[in-house]
């Protein structure tokens, strides 16, 4: 078990190297580099720029090296906790990304927790009440979650909240916590104001993992463990959560690290819609403003998320699961 | 001569179901799924709208209402105020008055005068397909305008503009499903045929793809498109960065199904016959399987249009003028927009309608694929 958990993390170094190189293509990929759209901004707001600074300004960011040293600085920078300078900000790349991460990260955690949370109990019920008006309005509940885009449903959750409850849905905190110290006031305002993000991330995931839940379970509970447990005359409630639950649990944990994907992936547009104070607003004015070191250490960031991720729930499945042998079938 | 009595007699006993060919037994199978039918009208309807939106919609896109700015969606009347009964539909005219306290422009319905809705009339020229200059509509009124989903912010019909939007975010979906296709079909092809150290190199590519976050990535690609991209040139890179990452299940699919076959009798034995490569590939192992490449391209479908429609909605893939289902739900963005005009959501239920009827198709079809089992 130990090597298998080994191979696993060596794989996943080699995966993030890889990222690595794919984050810095992505950010080169425009045409220009960012000393240019300086220029072309300062240009735009009437002041004159010539062209001996714009080349000073390369030179200063290391802008005029060939690309694959540039990468190789930049990536030896990042081993070592050095992100760079964010272009746009004129502030360490680590700092700025380092005061909107954690909660980027506390978002996606209580994602997970209430997507698995609701899922699992709603697939339970929705398993064993098989085609009763409740099983049947979760699958439809269901099916439009699954359909509706994350920021569509932000927006419609936008307008019910400025029309029905008067209040501002965006953001994470009202206008007179905003720059206040953390107290209990402002957890409880911060408490308020979350659900209204993990609900817009979480629909499709807890659709999506309530399926799966409802269908694994429907085919344990047909079992002769099932019935044979019965025979012994346990109750009703103790014969499900001890036996057939915990196997259908195999396939839903499974799914974590991919879960987490589409959380992790969810999540800036969702910042953006709502305008959290997360990542997801600084990511998206980054690439448009094409600050190339902050953009490049995002796409990493989020993709380690996810690569870290999937190790967690995979070395969770291996000790979880018994069976799980990752040898090859010849 | 009794030999051929009982052979007649064996032959009425023979069911319908094992002479069936193998369409027919995919058919009576999804026929069984209501919902999947019911998906299936839905998305006729969409092609429809998508094949004839100039005929169906009143106005062009881009034509401004100068009266109605940001009015909303018009009732279709058959009583007027009165109670008095009308046979033709008609809606009310309109005027714009100023709010009193916040002095915005306002429209407001007059109930004095009646515009009725009259059908196959003549109005703004357009082209067919880019090749039939034609001008008649389906419905508009006289000497005025009708909105029936309201306008925007710049007093452009959001019915209309929903109606080509179908047709841009319907296409998106089909070319990106065509590029996933072709991409899914080469790699799985290769990886499967040939095996060994490409099958290997393919094989890692796609677990690598498939553990990215595929929205952050989305955004960095469709960022470093150039701005001054023609709208085509724009549609077109959207569609190739959708399906660069959606490749990969098609993919496994070919592959996972080309090793399974491989050492099948059939194969064996077209072999055997002498049968090139190339055509064993086309006629014998790609047949064989189509039914589940038809329904991983279903299912994949409904992704791509949500994809576009978040990258448009962004303002990071298609823009003004080109109209989609995220270009028109981008001028919702704001909660205040929002707040006066909720109408402008309307192309959200669009969205949601089609990936629902797409979802409902692939699953009525996942079951139909093997039409064997349980029959």
């Amino acid at each position: 078990m130990l090597e298998l958990v080994i191979k696993r993390i060596i794989y996943t170094i080699f995966t993030l190297f890889f990222v690595s190189i794919v984050s810095f293509i992505i950010i080169q990929l425009p045409p220009g580099d960012y000393a240019d759209s300086y220029a072309a901004r300062r240009h735009t707001a009437g002041e004159i720029i010539t062209e001996e600074e714009v080349e000073s300004l390369r030179q200063r960011f290391g802008l005029d090296k060939p690309i694959y040293i540039q990468y190789t600085n930049w990536i030896w920078g990042v081993v070592r906790g050095d992100f760079g300078m964010s272009l746009e900000y004129k502030r360490p790349v680590a700092e700025v990304i380092a005061e909107r991460l954690p909660l980027t990260l506390l978002l996606a955690f209580t994602t997970l927790a209430f997507i698995y949370s609701v899922a699992l109990v709603i697939g339970i019920y929705s398993a064993v009440n098989q085609y009763s008006i409740g099983d049947h309005s979760f699958t439809v509940i269901g099916y439009i979650g699954l359909a509706t885009p994350n920021f569509l449903l932000a927006l419609i959750l936008m307008y019910i909240g400025h029309k029905w409850f008067g209040q501002s849905v965006g953001g994470l905190f009202s206008q007179e916590f905003m720059e206040a110290a953390w107290s209990w006031a402002r957890l409880k305002d911060f408490l308020s104001h979350l659900w209204v993000p993990v609900l817009v991330l979480g629909t499709a995931g807890t659709a999506f993992q309530i399926r799966t839940m409802r269908a694994v379970l429907l085919d344990e509970l047909n079992k002769m463990y099932v019935t044979a447990a019965r025979a012994t005359g346990l109750s009703e409630f103790k014969i499900l959560i001890k036996y057939p639950v915990r196997i259908a649990l195999n396939p839903i944990i499974s799914t974590l690290g991919w879960e987490l994907t589409r959380v992790i992936s969810g999540a800036p547009i969702v910042g953006v819609v709502l305008s959290l104070p997360d990542t997801g607003p600084l990511f998206l004015k980054a690439l448009l403003d094409q600050d190339i070191y902050l953009a490049g250490v995002m796409i990493l960031i989020y993709c380690a998320l996810v690569i870290i991720g999937t190790l967690v729930s995979d070395v969770l499945l291996i000790i979880l699961d018994p069976r799980i042998r990752y040898e090859k079938i010849e | 001569m009794s030999i051929i009595k009982e052979k007649t007699k064996k032959s009425k006993n023979i069911k319908r179901i094992d002479i069936a060919t193998y369409k027919q037994l995919v058919w009576w199978k999804f026929k069984r799924h209501f919902m999947a039918l019911l998906g299936l009208g839905v998305i006729a309807i969409f092609l429809i709208i998508s094949i004839f939106a100039e005929f169906l919609s009143p106005y062009t896109p881009h034509l401004r209402d100068p009266v109605y700015i940001g009015g909303p969606p018009m009732r279709i009347h058959f009583f007027d105020k009165n109670g008095k009964f009308y046979i033709r539909p008609f809606v009310y005219s309109y005027k714009t008055k100023r709010d009193p306290t916040t002095l915005r422009l306002i429209p407001s319905i007059d109930e004095n005068k009646r515009l009725p809705v009259r059908f196959f009339v003549n109005g703004a020229k357009y082209k067919l397909w880019a090749i039939f200059p034609l001008n008649i509509h389906l419905f508009d009124v006289q000497k005025g305008f009708v909105h029936l989903f309201g306008t925007d912010e710049l007093g452009r019909d959001v019915f209309s503009r929903c109606l080509y939007a179908t047709r841009s975010s319907l296409s998106v979906g089909l070319i990106g499903v065509i590029f996933t296709f072709v991409l899914g079909l080469i790699m799985g092809g290769i990886a499967g045929f040939i095996g060994g150290t490409i099958d290997n190199i393919i094989m890692r590519l796609i677990e690598f793809i498939r553990s990215l976050p595929e929205i952050p990535l989305w955004l960095g690609l469709s960022a470093s498109l150039p701005r001054d991209w023609s709208a085509l040139k724009v549609y077109f890179a959207i569609t190739i960065i959708l399906s660069l990452i959606s490749w990969t299940n098609l993919a496994r699919r070919v592959r996972s199904k080309l090793l399974a076959l491989r050492e099948e009798d059939f194969i064996i034995s077209a072999k055997l016959a002498g049968c090139s490569r190339g055509r064993i590939i086309s006629r014998h192992l790609l047949p064989s399987f189509s039914s589940y490449i038809i329904v991983d391209i279903t299912i994949s479908f409904p992704w791509m249009i949500l994809g576009e429609t978040s990258l448009s909605f962004l303002g990071l893939g298609l823009r003004e003028p080109a109209v989609s289902y995220g270009v028109l739900l981008y001028s919702a963005q704001n909660i205040l927009a929002l707040a006066h005009m909720p109408w402008l959501l309307i192309p959200g239920i669009f969205v949601v309608i089609a990936v629902i009827a797409f979802n409902f198709i692939g699953d009525g079809l996942r079951d139909a694929a093997d039409p064997y089992s349980k029959m």
